[in-house]
């Protein structure tokens, strides 16, 4: 399966030059641009680690680029997305985010169903990737 | 400056037995400035032929506020010159004879905090029906930050709803359940989930979709959130479908929504016409249970899509943002129901900013303070396609559902293939415009493009490129661009 978290993952991977393109939007917005990388990939994981502090007062996306490319040097094997964050006054919150790496192989999720009071169904969610540590989950690709 | 002077009878004699010109009453007073705290409203006034224009706009004020149709003694009981609403403007309207604009200013005691029912009950009340007049329509509301305060506003906001779900950065995508009578719960739900796993983010129940013989709610709500569930597993995104929980009483609708809440669903759906203070019953009780609140504006063009007479949506759209509800439906300007685009964008700004200044060209005639109140999410919904998607954007922006409903289900290669279709265009168009690109005239092009590696959206393009409703509006802004407001 494929994930498809993000403003951009129903279309090909993007490449670094559309990637560049994307980060320089934001950056002509003011926008601070986030990395961030997980090998938890379920919809409510709202904390994925970030790869240093959201850059802030940049002009030029190289810089964010070369961030990009040292981050995939060591979290290659794990999703890893970017986001612009508008720090203006009523939004204060993200504006646009989306996925720039992914695992190789994505096993996605069970649901998992607990018949509970008569017909009602108690619904989890769970990534078959957690069933191993932080870390390794991915780690065999 | 205005030179026309007041005519109100002073003294005693205002109070002499009988009866008296509302506009000697001191229901017109030309020179009065609205205060910072006055609730002012916009009416369109048509009087009924030989009837002086003052006169009938000094009755509006009358009789949205103190006034009845004779002197009455027990006025002088009351500080009633704060409380008569004052008409203080009357202009022409432009290439209208025969209507005028009556900007009248009512004092913030009139209202009961926080009630849309008791503003309404004023504004629009008695006054629509008064025998003077061929038609009233009110057009705005400048709602003072004082009394804006008094409401708690949208229940989650667009920020938190889009923080809530994970999405950020483009317009959300849903589409609403088709045929919207008939289908079983079984069936039902199999479209939710056929439409969410292709790549929608919302499904939608239909405004007339309750507890009907074919479908009861308790087996609708079910059947929905297994599709949710598993389109969200199957996805790794968060779905959501609006559970209409509009019933015959608030006992019904309350635990409607408690049952939606338990199963874990994101989103309730109430229609506009169960009324103002059940509307803003349920907003807060979305805001308590952390639930999205849509509001389908069913009714509405009953009463907003005339000219000459009713409230125009302008207004019904800021009632609605104070009274709470997270989604409105709000137009599409390309799709199939009315919706010029000016006007349109003037309700979209009404919906999402924080200010609203005056524009006279979008039939936004106040300036609008929103004090912080969250930002109500507009929804596009009715007759719209993939292959709009540029003009889509370019009319609506981008915190907006866009709602293809025919246009994910009726698709030739079934549901998913629609909602793939839609998502792809989408992503493709956003993507292009964030390039610089000029996607509102390389729209097709771009869409064409994207088609090449999706087959659903290059179908999509084939079956519905020569669909457009392209019809004369029936109320477009009175002001062209150029416009500037009478000093």
């Amino acid at each position: 399966m494929r994930v498809t978290q993000g403003c951009f993952s129903f279309l090909p991977d993007l490449t670094d030059e559309q990637i560049a393109a994307q980060v320089q939007y934001c950056l002509e917005k003011g926008w601070a641009v986030n990395i961030e990388f997980t090998d938890d990939p379920h919809p409510r994981n709202t904390y994925w680690d970030m790869w240093g502090l959201p850059m802030f007062d940049l002009r030029d996306a190289a810089g964010i680029m070369k961030e990009l490319a040292d981050c995939r040097r060591v979290y290659g094997d794990r999703y890893i997305r970017m986001s612009g964050f508008d720090s203006s006054h009523g939004w204060e919150s993200v504006r646009i985010s989306f996925i720039v790496n992914r695992p190789k192989n994505e096993p996605g999720f069970r649901l998992e169903r607990q018949e509970v009071g008569g017909r009602s169904v108690s619904y989890t969610t769970r990534a078959y990737a957690l069933d191993r540590p932080e870390g390794e989950r991915y780690a065999d690709q | 400056m205005n030179m026309q002077q007041s005519i109100t009878v002073r003294g005693k004699d205002r109070y002499k037995s009988g009866v008296m010109e509302y506009k000697r009453m001191g229901y017109w007073e030309p020179n009065y400035e609205p205060k910072d705290t006055d609730v002012i409203a916009l009416f369109r006034v048509t009087p009924q032929d030989g009837v002086d224009p003052t006169e009938a706009c000094a009755a509006v004020a009358g009789e949205s506020s103190t006034a009845t149709w004779t002197v009455v003694w027990t006025d002088r009981l009351t500080a009633a010159e704060k409380y008569r609403a004052k008409c203080y403007r009357v202009d022409p309207v432009p290439n209208s004879p025969g209507s005028y604009f009556a900007y009248i200013a009512y004092d913030l005691d009139l209202f009961e905090p926080g009630s849309i029912s008791n503003l309404t009950a004023s504004i629009i009340g008695n006054v629509f029906g008064f025998k003077p007049l061929k038609a009233l329509r009110l057009e705005d509301m400048r709602l003072p930050t004082a009394y804006v305060k008094t409401f708690q506003g949208p229940a989650t906001g667009i920020v938190v709803e889009r923080e809530r779900l994970d999405k950020f950065g483009r317009p959300l995508l849903g589409a609403t359940v088709k045929p919207k009578l008939g289908l079983s719960g079984r069936n039902y739900g199999r479209v939710v989930y056929e439409a969410l796993k292709g790549g929608l983010d919302f499904c939608k129940d239909d405004e007339n979709i309750n507890s009907q013989p074919f479908m009861h709610w308790r087996d609708r709500f079910l059947y929905c959130m297994e599709g949710v569930n598993r389109a969200q597993a199957a996805t790794g995104e968060v779905k959501g479908t609006y559970l209409n929980v509009t019933a015959a009483t608030m006992e019904d609708m309350y635990e409607r929504a408690d049952f939606a809440k338990q199963l874990g669903s994101v989103i309730i759906m109430i229609d506009l016409v169960i009324g103002y203070t059940a509307i803003q019953s349920m907003a807060k009780w979305a805001r308590r249970n952390d639930m999205i609140l849509h509001l389908h504006r069913a009714g509405h063009s009953t009463y907003t899509r005339q000219r000459l007479h009713g409230v125009s949506f302008r207004v019904i759209a800021k009632w609605m943002r104070l009274a709470g509800v997270d989604h409105i439906h709000a137009g599409t300007v390309v799709g199939k129901l009315e919706g010029d685009p000016a006007t349109t964008r003037g309700y979209y700004d009404i919906c999402r900013e924080d200010f609203n200044p005056m524009t006279l060209e979008h039939g936004v005639f106040f300036d609008q303070p929103w004090a912080s109140l969250n930002k109500m999410m507009p929804v596009a919904s009715g007759g719209i396609h993939a292959g709009q998607m540029h003009q889509l954007l370019d009319h609506l922006g981008e915190d907006v559902v866009l709602q293809f409903g025919g246009g994910t289900i009726g698709h030739p290669k079934g549901i998913q293939a629609g909602a793939t279709a839609n998502r792809v265009a989408l992503e493709a168009m956003i993507l292009a415009r964030n390039e610089g690109r000029d996607y509102v005239h390389e729209g097709p092009e771009i869409l064409a493009k994207a088609a090449q590696t999706c087959t659903p959206l290059r179908d999509a393009l084939e079956v519905w490129k020569d669909v457009s409703f392209n019809y004369e509006s029936t109320d477009s802004p009175d002001f062209a661009p150029t416009a500037t407001p009478a000093t």
